[in-house]
């Protein structure tokens, strides 16, 4: 059985915010986690799951009246590495980048090593290098060198 | 190249010149450690010896090397009755500690404790084994036992035992990749060397086969290294106990071996080694425990910045 087209756009256009787009597929929640969402103040936020596009399923975020900040942008690479930051002024598309997987990122990632010494109550936040891995991101534990490349987004301070 | 304030947390950060750096001061320090002659290379500093676990071989390697260069010791008692059983972080520790001495010695429970204490400390932080993590000193002492007993260069070792929980063996692998050695693992199938590690051996260009018969492995070696079995990775003693046995080093199985094998072990053994190996000329896991001392005075006189 054929399937019907599918429109690309499934909600209404913004006026002002942010479109995350290309969110790999499942991450979309694990999005809104980093970005604090919901919150008293946040705005309109839309989340499509699984939507169909040219490379498989994947999310998108639609937030109103808020543009993300480089470092949020950092932390959703680690869960989302293709997607694009779309900003949205006035209707228009006024920026559109993909996010930029940093070297390093501390504070943003716990520890999955329970002996770890970044796991006790030692005045330190976690800090882990980046390693980009094909279309994998494998984080390493700077204190005790453990890796994590499976469901980064579980492991979320 | 200086080595003054250096901490050592990780064997991964030394490159091949460092590691030959150390193992010659290590080997112009010698006559000290074995008592031919005396030192004040170091008097009037203090070493801070913190251990958090205990491991008494360990311990007394690092205060003969002080006692050596004419340094003084101050000990962390025991972790029950200081204010460590209060809840005091590690970090706290450190910070006050470092008001002290001249460089710490740390051993602790957690993975990461020295890394983290480097990161507190403005004194030379050594890293005397943190958790299952790393243990350098281990690593350099193995390291100059080759060197003096044998050779680096076009080394062929074999590596028996547990490989696959012992950090020691993985450091000791690192390194010797900076050498080029030829490596052999033995090990039973339950406790072989992670795939990362041999992955990362082969990235080296360093040869490297896998085989679970010591017998195989011994007959072109120059260094045979055995890691201590423990009980308790077998849920069956019955299975413990043919593993155990079927790597146990005797004197029947090093006739196959070369003349100039030598045979390594980082004491304390269980038995791994039977001990009508000790009296054969193939046996130097004894001085290899004496070599720890002139090993760790190179590394404390080299970070206190009393040699360049
Ligand atoms: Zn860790």
């Amino acid at each position: 059985m054929e399937e019907t087209p599918i429109p690309e756009i499934r909600v209404h256009p913004i006026r002002n915010g942010t479109v995350i787009d290309h969110i790999t597929a499942g991450q979309a929640l694990n999005v809104l986690n980093i970005l604090n969402i919901p919150n008293p103040s946040s705005g309109v936020v839309s989340i499509i799951i699984n939507a169909p596009s040219v490379h498989g399923i994947k999310d998108v975020v639609k937030i109103e009246g808020r543009e993300l900040n480089v470092e949020e942008v950092d932390r959703i690479s680690l869960i989302a590495p293709k997607a694009t930051i779309n900003i949205i002024r006035n209707f228009e598309v006024s920026g559109k980048t993909h996010v930029h997987i940093p070297e390093k990122v501390s504070g943003v990632v716990k520890c999955i090593n329970p002996n770890c010494i970044s796991n006790s109550n030692e005045p330190v936040t976690s800090r882990f290098t980046v390693k980009p891995d094909g279309r994998k991101i494998t984080l390493r534990c700077s204190y005790c060198e453990r890796t994590i490349s499976e469901d980064i987004g579980n492991h979320l301070l | 190249m200086t080595f003054k304030d250096l901490h050592i947390i990780s064997m991964k950060s030394f490159s091949r010149d460092m590691i030959d750096h150390i193992l010659d001061t290590a080997e112009k320090l010698e006559p000290i450690a074995s008592s031919k002659s005396k030192s004040d290379l170091l008097k009037g500093k203090v070493l801070a010896v913190m251990f958090f676990e205990p491991s008494t071989r360990t311990r007394m390697s690092f205060e003969t090397a002080m006692m050596r260069l004419g340094g003084d010791v101050l000990s962390l008692g025991s972790v029950d009755a200081s204010s460590i059983a209060k809840g005091e972080t590690l970090a706290d520790t450190i910070r006050v500690v470092e008001g002290y001495s001249n460089a710490i010695v740390l051993r602790h429970n957690k993975e990461g404790a020295a890394q983290l204490a480097s990161e507190f400390s403005s004194v030379p932080i050594i890293n005397a084994g943190d958790g299952a993590g790393h243990h350098p000193t281990q690593t350099f002492l193995d390291l100059y036992t080759i060197r003096r007993e044998s050779h680096l260069d076009g080394l062929k070792i074999a590596l028996a035992g547990d490989l696959k929980y012992g950090r020691t063996v993985h450091s000791l692998c690192y390194a010797l990749s900076l050498y080029g050695a030829e490596i052999t693992l033995v090990s039973p199938k339950e406790l072989r060397m992670p795939a990362e590690i041999i992955d990362d051996l082969k990235s080296h260009n360093i040869k490297v086969r896998e085989t679970d018969s010591i017998e195989e492995a011994i007959s072109d070696v120059d260094v045979l290294y055995a890691t201590r079995i423990q009980k308790e990775r077998f849920p069956d003693p019955a299975e413990y106990r043919k593993v155990a046995n079927s790597l146990q080093i005797t004197p029947e199985l090093l006739e196959k071996a070369k003349p100039e094998l030598k045979v390594m072990h980082p004491l304390p053994r269980t038995n791994e080694i039977d001990p009508r190996v000790d009296g054969t000329g193939h046996a130097c896991y004894f001085r290899q425990s004496f070599y720890g001392v002139p090993v760790r005075m190179a590394l404390l006189a080299l970070v206190m910045g009393a040699l360049e």
